[in-house]
């Protein structure tokens, strides 16, 4: 027998992982969630039929989302993570014995269980006492801080889905007023190969631009994402990427990863022409 | 008997429809698209079934300049959802339903008592009919700068020095959710022999709930023009008239053949049967959830500060008889914005379209189709529209009602003999075409109307800050007609 998973990435493009069995399946109020396990890629949670996130290839993700602010900004006390449910940033952040407190904003408590259950590879570190969890709307929490988060991660991919939200100005707005003054977010940049994915990048990085002073976008490259590429966009109000920051102070932190070292930090806001271009017409 | 095959749960015309398609006729009728064979691009972009169910008058699709069967059927039901002792389908929008009303009940010369705050569809009725307005001072709010509804008192007061007068029109409620006391009203009216019309253009919910302001027919009125396609949910320009036992049906039905289409849009009634089922079977517990989400967006935009997200504290048992606590209407003044700026930010800067916004409040139509989310959005967008844009409240100028001198009937102004002068030498003139704001599409003239320099200043003010100025031949609005 063969049961592959499709995720499909525009209407003539798929991508099929072969799987070995469906570990959980659940549709909630908000979205339907399910973890497969499979061969090449390990367990893999999927939202409304897009992957999240695999076991194999999350590393990458999760240290560039996080590894790249840190870097830029090593005296991080509190995080906000909106998404994230799987705990993967999460595992990433409590690397730095200076950050005090991740509050998780999750909407779906569903994800939460399930990746505890199921891939605990990256949700074990869900009861870390340095970590709390709320189950609630992005939008709804964060207009109620001010001045409170040194950095903000939005991580949450779907711009379609039920953080449809999170990609708004009106949010990013709302995190500008919610960060202290050296404050940094990373959000979702999306995909910039496929015609059908540009409109939401340009849209984002427009609204993005609105609220921020410094906005730049990076690339990385991730096997199960729509074309193997992903932008990520740094948005800050006082601290430039690739300007200020102390790499060697990173260095001196003797942290282990996998795919993010200081090099690829600034290499990752190289972007190909192409990418330039899109997110300057987009300004 | 038909009566046991009508109940809430049928809907007649989408049924005809349904049966229809799947005879397969043969068009030799029109629409000459002929099920879209004869347009790709509209069947594309509208959809197939679309163009399916866009058909003609047929013997079994009924007629609706003589409904005989099943739109006469669609009619029953509709009666009796919403408590009518009659209804009719409309086509040609509310503003025909609101033309009807007034048709139907005045002739030439005829007197009408009608709050000045009425839409421009109940004037444009008085030009076409050559009845007199009589208007009622609605009070205004003067803070939020809002017209409101007619106090009973002023009500009885009209009629008593008009005793002649053969209607009297209610907004039940106005754009912004005021209801006047219609009860009080339509027993005052009748008990000096007039009728009492209702425009229910922002009412079609108060049938179906018992937590909102009474309707027009469950008080006893006598006409209610209701906007389906607002909260009811059909297809834009369908609409229903409802009448009460005191009216003649069959001549109601002669005024809307007089100018209603004779090539009805089956889309449009369809629309009208399926929204009436799903009211009449859901609509109370739909319109619970309306309330609510409403009731949530008020208390999170009012724990923003600065703005004012008003609900039923405003009612004061008079001008306030009661608010319709659906309509999100928000005071944006003490943020410093006008409501049309808000309303423009919103749309340009944070894709979020509302109804409309006025000199000094926003409103956002919510319905059955709203999402919590959607609401997070509005909210949040507020919350950083006051954090940016945030500016001093003093340099807005404040609305007041302005009371209107009538010089003549809007029929004799309308077409009088008129010169057309640049506006601003128009001052103590009697204006001879409409000038308004739209949405919500008040007059501030209406023919037969003084023009004043206050009104003017008003204008000018309203056309800087962004809104919409229509009625006049000269769309630049830089001339008026006035009467000579």
């Amino acid at each position: 027998m063969e049961l592959w998973f499709s995720e499909q990435h525009t209407p003539n493009v798929r991508l099929s992982i072969k799987v070995d069995r469906q570990l959980f399946s659940e549709t909630t109020e908000f979205q339907r969630v399910d973890i497969f396990e499979s061969t090449e890629f390990g367990r893999i949670l999927v939202i409304d039929g897009r992957i999240m996130m695999t076991e194999r290839d999350e590393f990458i993700y999760h240290e560039m989302i996080t590894h790249v602010p840190l870097c830029v900004n090593p005296d991080v006390r509190r995080v906000l993570l909106v998404g994230g449910g799987d705990g993967g940033s999460v595992r990433e952040l409590l690397k730095y014995d200076t950050i005090d407190k991740i509050d998780l904003v999750e909407v779906d408590e569903a994800v939460v269980r399930a990746c505890r259950k199921f891939i605990p590879k990256t949700a074990a570190c869900l009861d870390n006492p340095r970590v709390e969890i709320f189950f609630a709307d992005g939008l709804k929490f964060i207009r109620r801080k001010e001045n409170f988060y040194d950095l903000i991660i939005v991580d949450y991919t779907d711009p379609l889905g039920a953080g449809e939200g999170l990609f708004t100005r009106e949010f990013y707005g709302n995190c500008f007023a919610a960060l202290t003054v050296g404050g940094i977010m990373v959000n979702q940049h999306e995909n910039p190969f496929y015609s059908s994915d540009i409109a939401a990048m340009q849209r984002a990085h427009k609204r993005l631009t609105a609220s921020f002073p410094i906005v730049r976008a990076y690339q990385i490259h991730i096997p199960t994402y729509p074309a193997g590429q992903w932008l990520f966009g740094f948005a800050s109000k006082k601290f430039h990427p690739t300007r200020d920051v102390d790499l060697a102070r990173w260095n001196s932190l003797a942290l282990q990863t996998n795919y993010y070292n200081t090099r690829i930090h600034v290499g990752a806001f190289a972007l190909p022409t192409y990418v330039m271009k899109t997110l300057s017409a987009a300004e | 008997m038909r009566d046991d095959y009508l109940t809430q749960e049928r809907a007649p015309i989408l049924e005809a429809l349904t049966k229809m398609k799947a005879t397969r006729l043969v068009p030799f009728d029109v629409p000459g698209h002929k099920r879209g064979r004869g347009n790709r691009e509209l069947a594309e972009f509208l959809g197939q079934a679309c163009l399916d169910v866009d058909v003609n008058s047929m013997k079994p699709l009924d007629n609706l300049c003589h409904p005989v069967s099943v739109i006469r059927d669609a009619e029953i039901l509709a009666a009796q959802a919403f408590g009518a002792a009659h209804s009719f389908l409309m086509v040609g929008g509310t503003t025909s339903a609101v033309q009807a009303m007034i048709l139907s009940t005045c002739k030439p010369d005829d007197k009408i008592i009608l709050p000045r705050n009425v839409h421009r569809s109940a004037i444009n009725a008085l030009i076409l009919c050559g009845a007199t307005p009589v208007y009622v001072n609605p009070q205004v709010d003067e803070r939020l700068g809002i017209s409101l509804g007619m106090k009973v008192a002023e009500v009885v007061a009209a009629i008593e020095s008009n005793p002649d007068a053969k209607a009297v029109l209610v907004n039940n409620p106005t754009y912004y959710g005021i209801c006047s006391d219609i009860a009080t009203i339509t027993r005052v009216a009748h008990e000096h022999g007039m009728k009492v019309l209702a425009d229910e253009a922002h009412g079609t919910h108060f049938y179906f709930s018992d937590k909102l302001p009474p309707s027009a027919m469950s008080v006893g009125a006598d006409m209610a023009a209701v906007s389906m396609h607002k909260s009811g949910g059909s297809l834009t320009q369908s609409s229903l008239l409802l009448t009460g036992a005191a009216v003649n049906a069959g001549y109601v039905h002669q005024i809307i053949n007089l100018t209603q289409s004779t090539s009805g849009s089956y889309l449009l009634m369809a629309s009208l049967d399926i929204s009436r089922r799903n009211l009449a079977l859901r609509g109370e517990e739909i319109f619970d959830g309306v309330i609510e989400l409403v009731e949530y967006a008020r208390d999170e935009i009012n724990s923003l500060g600065g703005w004012y997200a008003y609900g039923k504290e405003l009612v004061d048992g008079d001008s306030v008889f009661d608010f319709d606590v659906t309509k999100l209407s928000v005071f944006t003044r003490a943020v410093g914005l006008a409501g049309v700026e808000v309303y423009d930010i919103l749309r340009d800067e944070y894709d979020i379209q509302l109804e409309f916004g006025d000199i000094a409040n926003i409103l956002a139509y919510v319905s059955v189709g709203d999402r919590v989310k959607d609401i997070e959005r509005l909210v949040s967008a507020l919350a950083d529209i006051k954090r940016i844009y945030r500016k001093d409240p003093s340099r807005l100028m404040k609305v007041e009602y302005i009371d209107p001198i009538v010089d003549a009937a809007p029929k004799d102004a309308f077409y009088a003999e008129k010169i057309s002068l640049p506006i601003e030498q128009t001052v103590g003139k009697t204006a001879a075409e409409f000038l308004m704001c739209y949405p919500p599409g008040i007059p501030i003239l209406a023919p037969g109307e003084r023009i004043t320099r206050e009104i003017l200043d008003y204008v000018r003010y309203a056309k800087r800050k962004g809104c919409q100025i229509t009625g006049p031949e000269d769309m630049t609005i830089r001339r008026l007609q006035v009467m000579v």
